[in-house]
């Protein structure tokens, strides 16, 4: 166990190390809360009440999902894994004498946690100061809402680090992840929130393991989420859980014909 | 590289223009190495572009108006904002690995070479992947022309078409500008995308949802409203809901002009500064 927490923790401190980074992070991730606050308060002023959510749960919404974005690595299409597959490295991963997925696993939570802590903040105190942006005052909120982002958190991992493990078969893994970066997007209410698409199209994004990522969390804070906080744990559970046996199974399957790249 | 250097022995200067091409062969041939790859890639692109245009039209399944534009004037925004957009990534977004470049030292052998240094950012690590972006622009601007309820005249075509080539300018002139970044903060790659990605996006909706000061500044300090905003109140026959004077619906190739020199005389600058990394 021991060995995993320090894997984590020395990953913590190798993303902290690149501050000025975070730094442009923050600013791209601010000006997009922005832009997204826009239209959706134009949306909600042309209909004060959407499925639920009034004016301030949007706009709230828009900056949370900024600060979501790093930690739940919207944008990285695969974990570090994908790359080292590509180049060979992954040779001296597979000899390491630690369970290969908690392995993994531990290196991105650290990436998390760093992730967390530089990038987080800012966009949603940009948003409380200029935006109508209401955060609850409800102390359980925040203790479900942790506990969604860790669950969702997990259903990203075990997602990238599958989708990774392609390249042991495809020997690039860069074309099917940037497909999967493109679904997520969509999928986990970045680009607009899953709570007003409509019909059919709302039925199947509120059920990709996508929705556990970002929209559930930010929804159990508001107190909007159709369920309660009991359905977003028991959805977020069932695909963690799916989705780290699938990425198991493949981990075996490459192992036992491995194709180890470079020279 | 074969074609440069067979050019360099002959000790003509090799044109950017011809030297940029060369280099944009070069390089598709090499992202045709990964087959799967590339297609998958492309069909990322195209899946990117027609998501956003979802996304207007699942909001326009909530409301009839946004901002007093109906689904087909937004959708020609879109159309036109989003075509010039991606024709000026498919020329000009060699520039985003121009901070990585940098930070490896590998500018130096840019300017080695005995051709347009811009030549040779511009087209780095050109893939014909990015023709996947222009698929769902086309069509929609297509389908929004059909549908708008607009009496085309003469001007109206000319300045529809000059949307997107002073656009395409506009976008080309800030990939360099965002490129010039690069050369003063080698990490601020993220702030880069707040300005090329950002007023993509931004440009997607009518410009007054963003409220009067900073659609004031999108008009002037950084000049995003003349990609599609300001021409296409004219198209569309819309009033400035900001009250600006008329002749600035026909300024896009002015701003395209000057946005561009400054982004000609930015880039000297920035290379002629210059001093090289690493150790």
């Amino acid at each position: 166990m021991r060995v995993y927490l320090t894997a984590a923790r020395l990953s913590m401190r190798r993303y902290l190390a690149y501050r000025s980074s975070a730094v442009a992070g923050v600013f791209t991730n601010t000006v997009f809360g922005c832009i997204r606050a826009f239209v959706l308060i134009a949306l909600w002023k042309q209909k004060p009440e959407i499925n639920g959510w009034d004016l301030s749960d949007a706009v709230t919404y828009a900056f949370a999902t900024q600060a979501l974005i790093a930690p739940m690595g919207i944008f990285l299409s695969s974990t570090d894994l994908g790359p080292r597959i590509r180049t060979g490295d992954v040779a001296v991963d597979l000899y390491r004498p630690v369970d290969f997925q908690a392995w993994w696993f531990s290196l991105d939570v650290g990436r998390a946690l760093g992730a967390g802590v530089l990038r987080s903040l800012p966009p949603v105190l940009f948003g409380l100061l200029l935006f109508p942006v209401s955060l609850p005052l409800i102390p359980l909120r925040w203790i479900e809402f942790a506990v969604c982002c860790v669950i969702g958190f997990i259903v990203s991992f075990a997602l990238r680090y599958a989708a990774s493990l392609i390249a042991f078969w495809t020997m690039d893994e860069r074309g099917v992840t940037s497909v999967l970066v493109t679904a997520a997007m969509f999928c986990s209410g970045m680009i607009i929130p899953l709570t007003i698409m409509p019909g059919l199209l709302g039925t199947v994004v509120t059920h990709t393991p996508w929705a556990a990522i970002v929209q559930m969390p930010i929804s159990v804070l508001l107190g909007t989420q159709s369920g309660g906080f009991g359905y977003a744990v028991v959805f977020g559970c069932l695909w963690a859980l799916g989705l780290l046996v699938f990425g198991r199974v493949l981990t075996e399957a490459a192992r036992y014909k491995v194709v180890v790249q470079g020279g | 590289m074969a074609e440069l250097s067979s050019h360099a022995a002959d000790e003509r200067p090799l044109p950017g223009p011809v030297a940029y091409l060369l280099l944009v062969r070069m390089w598709s041939k090499s992202a045709s190495q990964y087959r799967v790859s590339l297609m998958l890639t492309s069909f990322a692109q195209l899946l990117t572009t027609s998501l956003d245009l979802i996304a207007i039209v699942v909001i326009y399944s909530q409301v009839q108006t946004i901002a007093d534009f109906t689904l087909p004037e937004t959708l020609y925004l879109y159309g036109t904002t989003r075509l010039a957009f991606g024709l000026s990534d498919l020329f000009a977004s060699g520039v985003e690995n121009l901070a990585t470049t940098i930070r490896l030292g590998n500018f130096d052998l840019v300017l080695i070479r005995p051709v347009s240094s811009l030549a040779q950012v511009l087209a780095d690590q050109f893939t014909p992947k990015r023709f996947g972006k222009l698929f769902a622009p086309i069509i929609t601007l297509g389908w929004a022309v059909n549908t708008l309820p607009v009496q085309w005249t003469v001007l109206k075509i000319l300045v529809c078409i000059d949307t997107v080539v002073s656009g395409f300018f506009l976008y080309c002139a800030l990939w360099v500008l965002t490129g010039c970044i690069s050369f003063i903060a080698v990490d601020a790659q993220e702030v880069s995308n707040s300005f090329t990605y950002g007023s993509e996006f931004a440009t997607e909706y009518p410009l007054q949802i963003f409220g009067r000061p900073l659609g004031l500044a999108l008009t002037f300090v950084l000049p995003v409203a003349f990609v599609t905003w300001q021409p296409s109140l004219y198209v569309l026959g819309h009033a400035d809901p900001f009250g600006l004077p008329g002749f600035l619906r026909f300024a896009s190739p002015f701003a395209a002009a000057a946005l561009s020199a400054i982004a000609a005389l930015a880039w000297r600058a920035c290379v002629r500064r210059y001093r090289s990394t690493g150790s």
